[in-house]
């Protein structure tokens, strides 16, 4: 055992709670959300006390700990922290309280909190593990949780869509374990060594593999993450699951789990594969425009606002993977921050989406009018959050999509030309939305809607509070993440065997380019 | 020296082999226990508690436990060994199974507490059956001959035809009897044929024997001493090679595959396992799930592994071929299945299939993962017959997917329990269940059958979606308002949380049970004439 144990309380906290609520006696009802939320809350401090703590300049893995845990198979607890994993830990500490806070479950709110107190000790375990098999339980384990919020606490077709949910997912985590298996015993033999599933060591023997070999499990990998994202063509059961899901359980769907998706691209695609990475690149960044495109018309369509929200996410996260791939700093860095914003807007348009189901009863887009007058102040809140979801300047969202755009233009120009039409496309189908939902004169049954109670208020403060201030400084954010892409990029460049004096300073750092200017300077030395 | 005593040393002399008395302790303890049992019920029948025979027979098994021990420490530390003129082996390999044999008995002996006395079905025919049947899975499990091989496999087989056919009131169990019996004769034929062309084919019977023979060793290397070891390291290339020749061998290692995978339910071979499973008594199920799957597998380790190792080229297409079979087919037609039972017969032949493409590996780690695979496999097993046979119900009738609608409001933690079983049975992280596929797909891996472990996981996907029913009408759904109050007796509530712990706790920690697996290994001593 050595290390930090900063991250385990990290990751454990949220299961305690869990646990001490399994233990409250049945007639002491009253008490379950005060632990559930003192957990959440809890937790999420230590996030924040961790970013305070992280030192900005370092782009390794910080707290790490390390200890063997089946020594036998090579699987170790391995968790730690850099740049690219921090803020999606702390968005995962923030966006719980609130989810739990905002919403109380309407039955068996115990065996509820439960299950959301262990989802997120299992989203806090992928974004932290750095051992493959670790990262994998995590990953495989989270589907329990959702899998009963949606279909216990649902709409009319949970059953369906959570079984849908559960199957999806599985089946692109499946043969991720495959690949992980194949990848591990594979370069054990390459290098002689033991069988390790160490992320780091796996890592840097990258080079070793055959080349097929190392695309084939690349696929495998992100197959599973495909899945998770959800890229086109495997992301039809992200509406459904969306759209039945209960608010809370939408919310960190949106908000978090979407992300072990992206994460694990650039994890465990980008760093455990660079050649396979830059090979399949122009696969997906295609179906990440793509899915921008497929999400903003699709969205457009819908007549269910909840649904519509639900593909806006198709379309969002198909901007991160294009910046993901991209491969160059600002692309990657982009792609992170996009996870966060993603996370706060989509979130957020998600709870204005449930308050508005509470109250009205419905999510169908024609039977709201007006609702500007009769709650102005959820009006007030949910423009701001959608024009960030749009990507306007001063808010959050501009900043993820210049970046990715940044980097898409220099990476492969015209795809980034055709992702900048998904950008108005989203400024059509939210506005649209907006205008048919709060404009106009509202008839009875949606004149006497009552505004955001204070609760609601308070959980919305943070969210749009932070909506602003990513849009007008997202300096504290990124200036960490850099250092930790950085070294992605110049790990990617090293094991692709690439020699460049300005790794690192060079911004606009691409490998097409690279790949130019060493044609140009007559250097071979780069082939296989 | 008197002259008639010179001339009585000259007679020929009985051939009585050697003894060890040490690993032949589980064998007697087995057997031994059914027949004294069945002797006391029917003397001091009257005088004896309810609860006797069960008492009885989980004391039996604990007690083939704990004989067990000391032949894995002896084997440890002296080396594996064989007994009674070679055909008993004395590996950890048979202990591990052993052991597995003893824990499904005293787990099986809890489940059916109360389960008989509901039925009213008392007396100790179960339970000496039960002991019976495992003491013949013991057999099978250390079996270094095919005939004693056979031998066990027939006392087990027997044992289990009666008890399926034990339910006297329910014509189910009854034709489930004849089914099996019927289906299982014709099995036993096959292998006993297989034994034969083999016989001739090698002219052994003993497997060390055969592994050194098969393929025409004799005629190719002239003689034996060129090869100790019963490995195959000191066979010259091109002699494993040679077996494809020897159709005799093909034939009969053809019929001994046919034999067994008609014990482990592997497809083709599977058509009796949905009506039996749903037919017969369910604790009798949950037995049949653990034990004799275990058993099955640890013969047809014992004979393809051990026997037929130098030839493994010709029969891992093979197995191949099955693995394929039964994984699609039990995960797919499971998910048409309305009965409990008949759902988990179906997933009982895509496990059988896994476990196979454990068996296709034909390296030690195949075995080990073979070994792990059965044991968690085991206790996922007999939990969940466990829970069905609570809630099935007075005559074992309510198996269908609603009797299980609401459980979770009626009897949570039983509930509770059993979807840990069915998300171990799914391959859910944190339970042995994943362990056991992860342990599986790593030998098949490193064997080099991607493909296979690719639709290994793919059928497991499948498969997972027929637990969620289960899940589904469990958790989901509401319960009917007329269902009677469920009675939990203790015998399976017990057994069901002995399972759920060792779920749990090997899923979290699966090392020890990791580390026995691999210890466990299959290494046939070659005995000296």
């Amino acid at each position: 055992m050595g290390g930090s144990t900063v991250l385990p309380v990290i990751i454990f906290l949220p299961l305690v709670g869990a646990a001490a609520i399994a233990l409250i006696a049945p007639s002491r009802a009253t008490v379950l959300k005060p632990v559930a939320v003192a957990t959440s809350a809890a937790t999420g401090a230590l996030t924040l006390w961790l970013m305070g703590a992280f030192d900005k300049n370092d782009g390794d893995f910080q707290f790490i700990q390390l200890t063997e845990w089946i020594g036998s198979a090579g699987i170790s607890w391995h968790v730690g922290v850099d740049g690219i994993s921090l803020f999606l830990v702390v968005l995962t500490g923030l966006l719980f309280p609130i989810a739990i806070v905002a919403c109380d479950p309407p039955h068996d709110a115990k065996a509820y909190y439960i299950w959301m107190l262990v989802l997120e000790t299992g989203c806090l375990g992928v974004f932290l593990a750095l051992d493959l098999v670790l990262f994998f339980l995590f990953f495989e384990v989270v589907l329990i949780p959702m899998y009963f919020l949606i279909g216990k606490w649902g709409h009319e077709n949970r059953k369906y869509a959570a079984t849908k949910f559960f199957l999806f997912t599985m089946l692109g985590s499946a043969l991720m374990l495959v690949g992980m298996l194949t990848l591990a015993l594979l370069t054990a033999r390459e290098t002689g060594g033991a069988v390790t599933f160490n992320l780091i060591e796996l890592a840097n023997s990258a080079g070793e593999l055959p080349t097929i070999t190392a695309r084939w499990i690349f696929l495998s990998f992100v197959l599973a993450f495909a899945v998770k994202v959800p890229l086109f063509p495997v992301h039809t059961w992200l509406p459904d699951a969306h759209t039945e899901a209960p608010t809370a359980g939408s919310v960190i769907l949106a908000g978090v789990l979407l992300k072990l998706g992206t994460y694990g691209l650039v994890r465990f695609g980008l760093y455990l594969f660079p050649e396979a990475s830059q090979y399949f690149a122009p696969l997906l960044f295609t179906l990440g425009v793509i899915g921008i495109l497929y999400g903003a018309v699709v969205a457009t369509m819908q007549r269910d606002l909840k649904r519509l929200v639900a593909y806006s996410s198709v379309a969002h996260l198909g901007f991160i993977v294009l910046g993901i791939f991209s491969i160059n700093t600002e692309g990657i860095e982009g792609g992170l921050l996009q996870m966060v914003n993603h996370g706060l807007s989509t979130g957020a348009l998600f709870l204005l989406v449930g308050f508005i189901y509470e109250r009205r009863h419905t999510r169908q887009i024609s039977e709201m009018i007006g609702l500007q007058k009769a709650a102005p102040v959820l009006a007030a809140v949910f423009t701001v959050v959608m024009l960030s979801s749009v990507g306007l300047p001063g808010l959050n969202g501009f900043v993820g999509e210049f970046l990715i755009l940044t980097g898409a233009f220099v990476a492969h120009r015209w795809w980034a030309v055709v992702a900048a039409a998904g950008v108005i496309l989203a400024a059509l189908y939210l506005l649209w939305a907006y205008q048919r939902v709060f404009h106009g004169t509202p008839d009875d049954a949606n004149r006497s809607m009552p505004d955001l109670n204070w609760q609601e208020k308070l959980v919305m403060v943070p969210l749009v509070g932070l909506i602003v201030f990513l849009g007008v400084y997202p300096k504290p954010v990124i200036e960490r993440m850099e250092p930790a892409v950085n070294a992605l990029i110049e790990h990617m460049e090293e094991v692709e065997g690439i020699e460049s004096p300005t790794v690192g300073d060079r911004p606009e750092g691409s490998f097409e380019e690279l790949r130019k200017l060493k044609a140009d300077y007559g250097d071979e030395g780069e082939g296989h | 020296m008197l002259p008639v005593l010179a001339e009585a040393n000259s007679l020929p002399q009985a051939n009585i082999p050697d003894i060890q008395w040490l690993p032949l302790i589980p064998h007697i303890v087995m057997a031994g226990a059914a027949v004294v049992l069945l002797t006391i019920v029917s003397v001091a029948g009257r005088w004896l508690p309810g609860w006797f025979a069960s008492a009885w027979t989980a004391a039996a098994g604990l007690a083939v436990l704990a004989t067990a021990i000391p032949v894995w420490i002896r084997v440890d530390q002296e080396g594996e060994s064989s007994t009674i003129a070679g055909s008993i082996g004395v590996d950890q390999f048979s202990v591990f199974v052993i052991v597995l044999l003893a824990c499904s008995v005293v787990l099986t002996a809890l489940v059916a507490d109360g389960f008989l006395h509901r039925e009213s079905l008392d007396g100790p025919a179960f339970y000496v059956l039960l002991m019976l049947s495992a003491a013949g899975g013991i057999t099978m499990a250390s079996a270094n001959n095919l005939i004693v091989l056979f031998l066990g496999l027939e006392i087990l087989s027997l044992a289990v035809y009666v008890l399926v056919a034990m339910h006297l009131r329910r014509a189910e169990s009854q034709e489930a009897g004849i089914k099996y019996f019927v289906l299982g004769a014709f099995a036993s034929a096959f292998l006993l044929y297989g034994i034969a062309l083999v016989y001739g084919a090698t002219g052994s019977l003993n497997l060390a024997d055969i592994r050194l023979r098969q393929g025409g060793w004799f005629a190719y290397a002239g003689s034996e001493s060129s090869s100790t070891d019963a490995g195959m390291q000191g066979v010259p290339e091109g002699v494993a090679m040679m077996a494809a020749d020897n159709g005799l061998l093909l034939a009969g290692m053809a019929m001994l595959l046919v034999g067994f995978g008609f014990k482990v339910a592997a497809v083709p071979f599977h058509a009796w396992t949905p009506d039996v499973y749903q037919g017969a008594p369910s604790p009798v199920v949950s037995y049949m799930a653990a034990g004799v799957k275990a058993a099955g597998f640890a013969a047809l380790l014992r004979v393809f592994f051990g026997g037929f190792l130098g030839v493994a080229d010709d029969w891992q297409p093979v197995m191949f071929g099955l693995a394929i079979a039964s994984l699609a087919v039990g995960s797919m037609l499971a998910i048409v299945q309305t009965d409990v039972k008949r759902i988990l017969a179906y997933s009982s032949i895509s496990h059988a299939g896994f476990i196979l493409v454990g068996v296709q590996a034909a390296t030690d780690d195949g075995v080990a993962s073979v070994l792990f695979y059965l044991a968690a496999y085991a206790a996922m097993a007999i939990g969940s017959f466990a829970v069905i046979t609570v809630v099935s119900g007075p005559g074992d009738e309510g198996t269908g997917l609603d009797s299980l609608r609401g459980l979770a409001a009626r009897r949570p933690l039983l509930a509770a329990a059993f979807t840990v079983l069915l998300l171990s049975q799914a391959g859910i992280p944190f339970t042995v269940g994943f362990w056991a596929k992860f342990e599986v797909i790593t030998a098949a891996v490193d064997a080099r059958s991607f493909w296979l472990a690719v639709i290994a996981m793919l059928a497991a996907v499948v498969a997972a979606f027929l637990y969620l029913r289960i899940v589904v009408a469990m958790f989901l759904e509401a319960p009917e308002s007329d269902a009677p109050r469920l009675r939990i007796p203790r015998g399976p509530a017990v057994a069901v949380a002995i399972v759920v712990l060792f779920t749990l706790a090997f899923g979290i920690y699966p090392e020890p049970l990791l580390n026995l697996a691999d210890d466990a290994l299959l290494s046939l001593h070659l005995h000296a004439h």
